[in-house]
C-alpha cells in the first residue's frame, strides 16, 4: 500500500495542525514584539523625561574612586569607567579560578574520602557534605566575613607563619616574588619543559600502542617540570627574589596582601562548590559497574593500573560534565561578593559604577553579557569535551 | 560401606560478627586505614566537643545580657529578638495573622491527600493565595493594612520562596512545552529565554528587576520593592523549572505521545492528561532540588534591600543595646536553613527511592 495524503476536509483553515501551527506561532510572535515595543517605547520615555543620558560614551569618563585591588594599574584620578569595568572582570576571573582550584582540590578529596572502605572516613565526609551544601552560600559568604575574619587580630598582634607569612585582620600578606634580569630564562626553562612533558606524552603513547612497554610518565613529568626551572634557576644565579612584608607602625609594608574580603570568598566559594563536586565524583565512581573492576582484578592488574586504566576513564565520562557546571556556577555565585564588598564586576559596575552614572540599562546589559559569554564558552567546552568522551562505537 | 552420620551444623564463627569484628572490619582493617582513622577521631575530637561546649553547656539561655558570665553561646540574644526573626518589623499585635497563615497552610497542605472531589481542590488551589494574601497583608474584611516595607524575617524568605515556586511553575511548564514543541518560532523564543536567565547570576536578574522594571512601564504603574524582587525570582525560577520539566518530558517514551495522538486528543489534551502527569511525577525528585536552591537563593533579596532572616541579623545587632551578638544571630540562622534543607532534600531522596523500581 502508498501512503497517500490524508484529505483536508474543506472544514475550515484552523483545523489543519499545520496552519494552527504557524498561526499560533505568529500570535506568539506578535505577542513577544508588541511587549518588546511597549517596554522600549516606555523606556524612552521613561529616560527622557528623567534626563538619563544614554550610549556608552559615559565609559570614557574618569571614575574618580578607589579600589581596595586591582590586578591593572590603576589610579583614582585618571582611570575611566572601562577600566573600572577591567578591573571588576579580571576580579571576578581571579576569584573563579582560584575558587575552581581549591574547590576542585577539597571536592577530589571529599569524593575519595566518601568512597572509602573506611567507615568513619565515609561518614566523616558525609557529614561535611551535608552540613556545608545545605546552607546558603550568601551566609557562608557573609559568616565567614562578618565573624571568622573580623575577629582577626590587629597586624601587631598577627598571626605569623614560618616568619614570612602574616595573617591578620587587613588580610593574608605573603612574601612577593620579585623579577630580577635573568628571570626571564626560569620562565622560558619552565615553558620548555612544559612542551617537553606533552612530546614525551605523545611518544610514551605510541611506544605504549606499538610495543605495550609502559613508561613511569608520571613520574618523569613530574621531575621535568620541576628540576628543569630549578636547574636553570641556580645557573643564572637565583633572579628571583622575595620581597617579605615587614610590620611599619601600625600595618605592613611590601609583599603580597590578599584582602580579607577575597579570603572570605574563597573560603565560603571553595567550601560551598566542593560539597557539589564530591557528589559528582561519587557519582561517577559508582556509575563504573562493580563487574568492571572485578574483571580487571582477576586479569591480574595491579590497584592503581585499574584505578587509572579501567576505572577513572570510564568514570571522567560522568564527573566531568557535571564538575564543570560547577566551575560555571561558582564563576556566577562570585557575583554574591558585592554583598561583602569585593571589587569584583558586580560590585564595581552594577553598584558603584551605577550609582554615579545612573545608566541602568547600559551597565546591567553589559555585566549580564559578561555572564553570559562566561556561560556560553563553558558549554561550547561541555560540548567539545562530551563529543571527545562520548563512547566510540563501532 | 560407609554410613553417612548426620553432623551438627557448627555455630558461625565467633570471628566474623559482634563489635569487634566490625571495628576491625571497618575501621582498622591495615595500618593506612587505621591512621585514616585515627586522624578522623581527632577532628571530631578537635571540633565536636568544643562546639557542643559553646552551643549548650557553656550557653546562657535564660537572665538579661549583664549577667552573662559563661563563655559560650548566648542565647538570650535569639531569646530576645526571636519576634523580629520571625516577622520582621511587622507590628506586633497582629503577629497572629501569619501564624493563622501558617496553619492554614498546613493544614491545606495535608488535608488535600484527602479531597476526592476535584472540582473542590482546584478551588482550594485558586483560594488559598488569596486568603493567605488577605490575611498578611490586610486591607480587606475591616483587616488593617500591613505596608510590604514592614514585612521581614523567616515570614518574608518563606513567602519570596512559596511565591516563587507556586508562580514559576506554571510559567515553566508551558516554557518546557514550548522548547519542546515543534513550532521553530515557538521554540526559538523559548530556549532563548532560558538560555539567557540560566546564564546570568540571579542577583544580575534581581538588579534588573529593581532597577530596570520601572522604567519599562508608564510612571503610574507603581512596583513596591517586594513585588519586584518576586517577579526577578519568578522569572530566574521558571527557566529552571523548565529545565527540570524538560528532562521528564524527554524520559518519557515516544510512544506515549503517540498513542494519545492515535486516541484523537488535541495536544492540550494529550499533554494533561497523558504526558505531564507522567513527567511531573518522574521529575519530582528534581523539581524538590529546584525547590531547595530557590530557598537558598531567597537570602539575595537582602543585596537589593529586602529583610529577610538573613539581613535580620546585621539589622538585630545594630540595635545599641544588643551589639556583637553576630555570631548567634548567623548560627541560628544557619540552624534554621540546614534544618528546612536538609529536610527537603531527604524527602526527594525518600521519593526518588520510592519512584525508582529497578533493582
Amino acid at each position: 500500500m502508498t501512503n497517500k495524503q490524508l484529505p483536508v476536509d474543506g472544514k475550515g483553515l484552523l483545523n489543519n495542525p499545520q496552519h494552527r501551527a504557524i498561526f499560533f506561532q505568529i500570535l506568539a510572535l506578535a505577542l513577544v514584539v508588541f511587549f518588546a515595543f511597549y517596554f522600549a517605547n516606555n523606556m524612552f520615555d521613561n529616560i527622557e523625561s528623567r534626563g538619563i543620558t544614554t550610549g556608552f560614551s559615559f565609559l570614557n569618563n574618569t571614575a574618580g574612586f578607589g579600589i581596595s585591588q586591582t590586578l591593572i594599574p590603576y589610579d583614582d584620578g585618571t582611570s575611566t569607567f572601562l577600566d573600572v569595568f577591567i578591573v571588576g572582570l579580571l576580579n571576578t576571573l581571579l576569584v573563579s579560578v582560584l575558587g575552581i582550584i581549591f574547590a576542585s582540590i577539597i571536592g577530589l578529596l571529599l569524593g575519595v574520602a566518601r568512597l572509602s572502605s573506611n567507615f568513619l572516613m565515609s561518614k566523616l565526609a558525609l557529614v561535611y557534605i551535608e552540613t556545608f551544601r545545605n546552607i546558603p552560600i550568601l551566609l557562608q559568604i557573609l559568616f565567614w566575613y562578618n565573624v571568622v575574619l573580623a575577629a582577626l587580630p590587629s597586624p601587631r598582634q598577627s598571626f605569623v607563619y614560618l616568619d614570612s607569612v602574616f595573617l591578620n585582620n587587613r588580610g593574608l600578606l605573603l612574601p612577593e616574588p620579585i623579577l630580577q634580569s635573568g628571570s626571564g630564562a626560569v620562565i622560558i626553562s619552565f615553558v620548555l619543559a612544559i612542551v617537553a612533558v606533552i612530546y614525551l606524552v605523545r611518544w610514551s603513547r605510541q611506544r605504549h600502542n606499538d610495543t605495550g612497554q609502559e613508561f613511569p610518565i608520571f613520574k618523569v613529568s613530574i621531575a621535568l617540570l620541576l628540576l628543569a626551572p630549578t636547574l636553570v634557576y641556580f645557573i643564572a644565579g637565583q633572579p628571583i627574589t622575595a620581597e617579605y612584608p615587614v610590620l611599619k607602625g601600625f600595618n605592613f609594608n611590601g609583599g603580597l596582601t590578599i584582602i580579607p574580603e577575597l579570603l572570605a570568598l574563597l573560603f565560603a566559594l571553595s567550601i560551598y562548590t566542593a560539597t557539589y563536586i564530591a557528589e559528582a565524583v561519587r557519582a561517577g565512581i559508582e556509575a563504573v559497574p562493580k563487574g568492571q573492576k572485578e574483571a580487571a582484578k582477576s586479569l591480574g592488574l595491579k590497584d592503581y593500573v585499574i584505578l587509572t586504566k579501567v576505572v577513572l576513564p570510564q568514570a571522567l565520562r560522568v564527573i566531568i560534565p557535571p564538575v564543570i557546571n560547577q566551575f560555571l556556577n561558582l564563576t556566577k555565585n562570585s557575583s554574591l561578593a558585592t554583598a561583602i564588598g569585593y571589587p569584583e564586576l558586580v560590585t564595581l559596575f552594577s553598584g558603584t559604577t551605577l550609582n554615579q552614572v545612573g545608566q541602568a540599562i547600559e551597565i546591567i546589559l553589559m555585566t549580564m553579557a559578561v555572564y553570559l559569554t562566561f556561560s556560553i564558552l563553558i558549554s561550547l567546552l561541555l560540548n567539545w569535551v562530551n563529543a571527545k568522551m562520548a563512547i566510540k562505537g563501532r | 560401606m560407609a554410613t553417612y552420620t548426620m553432623k551438627e551444623a557448627k555455630p558461625a564463627p565467633t570471628a566474623n560478627k559482634g563489635i569487634i569484628f566490625w571495628l576491625k572490619e571497618n575501621l582498622f582493617p591495615d595500618v593506612k586505614s587505621s591512621l585514616f582513622t585515627l586522624f578522623g577521631l581527632y577532628v571530631i575530637y578537635s571540633i565536636v566537643p568544643p562546639l557542643l561546649d559553646w552551643m549548650i553547656f557553656n550557653a546562657t539561655w535564660s537572665g538579661t545580657q549583664d549577667e552573662v558570665v559563661n563563655s559560650g553561646a548566648r542565647w538570650i540574644f535569639i531569646i530576645e529578638k526571636f519576634d523580629q526573626f520571625m516577622y520582621g518589623f511587622y507590628p506586633e499585635s497582629l503577629h497572629w495573622r501569619p501564624n493563622l497563615v501558617a496553619i492554614i497552610s498546613i493544614v491545606f497542605v495535608f488535608s488535600f491527600k484527602y479531597i476526592k472531589n476535584l472540582k473542590v481542590k482546584i478551588a482550594g488551589i485558586l483560594l488559598f493565595p488569596v486568603v493567605c494574601f488577605i490575611l498578611i497583608s490586610g486591607g480587606w474584611f475591616g483587616l488593617e493594612v500591613v505596608e510590604t516595607e514592614k514585612w521581614g524575617g523567616l515570614m518574608l524568605t518563606i513567602l519570596v520562596a512559596a511565591v516563587g515556586i507556586i508562580a514559576s511553575f506554571p510559567i515553566g511548564v508551558v516554557l518546557a512545552l514550548g522548547r519542546q514543541s515543534n513550532m521553530p518560532i515557538l521554540r526559538t523564543l523559548c530556549i532563548g529565554f532560558i538560555e539567557f536567565v540560566r546564564g546570568v547570576p540571579l542577583i544580575t536578574i534581581l538588579f534588573m528587576a529593581s532597577v530596570l522594571l520601572p522604567l519599562f512601564f508608564h510612571d503610574g504603574i507603581e512596583f513596591n520593592k517586594l513585588l519586584r524582587a518576586l517577579i526577578g525570582i519568578t522569572l530566574f525560577q521558571a527557566a529552571y523549572i523548565a529545565e527540570v520539566v524538560r528532562g521528564g518530558l524527554q524520559a518519557i517514551p515516544k510512544g506515549q505521545y503517540e498513542a494519545s495522538e492515535a486516541l484523537g486528543l488535541s495536544y492540550w489534551q494529550g499533554m494533561i492528561l497523558i504526558i505531564l502527569p507522567q513527567a511531573l511525577k518522574i521529575s519530582i525528585p528534581n523539581l524538590v532540588g529546584s525547590f531547595i536552591s530557590l530557598f537558598k537563593d531567597t537570602t539575595l533579596v537582602l543585596i537589593i534591600g529586602l529583610f529577610d532572616i538573613l539581613a535580620m541579623v546585621t539589622l538585630t545587632n545594630s540595635d545599641t543595646n544588643w551589639l556583637g551578638y553576630e555570631v548567634e544571630g548567623y548560627v541560628f540562622v544557619t540552624l534554621i536553613y540546614w534544618v528546612c534543607c536538609f529536610s527537603m532534600s531527604q524527602y526527594s531522596k525518600s521519593i526518588e527511592r520510592k519512584f525508582n523500581t529497578e533493582h
